[in-house]
């Protein structure tokens, strides 16, 4: 069989994604996460009497509290497959991706497993963040001067 | 009005996300990279500093605020060491995060159970 052919039937069979279902998920369930980190910085600057940008720091832990624990007890997992980027691209992606490299190599034990293969799936995320804030920032100095 | 301005916010950067994860070939893994350094970059002309004023929390919550954060601690200290203050405060505003992930996840992957 032809390469060309091949890969036609293989387009033929594969499930299609349902791109709209799923963008309109992703949007519905981004939003209410976004809903919900706001109502979280008015919580706490009223109970605990902080300024919003201390809030919105207790409103990040908050959120990478509930993304690790829910994917410990395997209920984030279910979440991610039904609202995808709904829930991967607010900072509770960044703690099941976290959460989950360190639940998986945790039987390699302690040093070699959890601690060598913790930032496996998020360290992208820091490393291109530094190094493009690197370079961001430097372009800011020259341009607007601090 | 702020809660309708995050939930349009974060919503339209998560639909973003999910459009190029559909149409594409790249991994979540790639989609959350591409959106911090596009927060980054949006911190260049403080025009990230405007969605965080109209959307609030709403535009706290994704991940291209990491970047955003990353850019505001190196010039906090910028201001006051001159160009090597790039390398002393860059992380000064996103530590919380990070040290969470962290703790939270090597405290409760020993107690937990892997569920497959």
């Amino acid at each position: 069989m032809e390469k060309s052919e091949y890969k036609q039937m293989v387009d033929k069979y594969t499930p299609k994604e349902p791109r709209l279902r799923n963008a309109v998920i992703a949007f519905l369930i981004g939003g209410l996460m976004g809903m919900l980190g706001n109502f979280l910085i008015d919580i706490y600057s009223y109970y605990f009497d902080l300024s919003s940008k201390d809030a919105s720091v207790f409103m990040i832990i908050t959120l990478v509290f509930l993304g690790c624990f829910l994917t410990c007890l395997g209920f984030f997992d279910k979440c991610v497959g039904f609202a995808k980027c709904g829930l991967i691209v607010p900072i509770t992606g960044f703690a099941h991706a976290m959460m989950s490299a360190a639940l998986e190599y945790r039987k390699e034990g302690l040093v070699t497993g959890i601690g060598a293969n913790m930032f496996k799936l998020a360290g992208s995320v820091i490393i291109f963040g530094v190094v493009s804030a690197y370079f961001f920032g430097l372009l800011r100095i020259l341009v607007v001067g601090a | 009005m702020i809660y309708l301005n995050s939930f349009i916010f974060c919503g339209l950067v998560c639909l973003i996300g999910q459009i190029i994860l559909d149409n594409t070939k790249l991994t979540p893994g790639h989609i959350t990279t591409i959106f911090v350094v596009v927060g980054a970059f949006l911190d260049v002309f403080n025009i990230y500093d405007k969605f965080v004023l109209w959307a609030g929390g709403g535009a706290l919550v994704p991940i291209t605020s990491f970047g955003h954060l990353l850019i505001h601690g190196a010039m906090d200290t910028v201001n006051n060491f001159g160009v090597m203050g790039l390398f002393m405060g860059m992380f000064d505003l996103t530590s919380s995060g990070i040290v969470a992930a962290i703790v939270f996840s090597f405290i409760l992957s020993l107690i937990f159970e892997p569920k497959d």
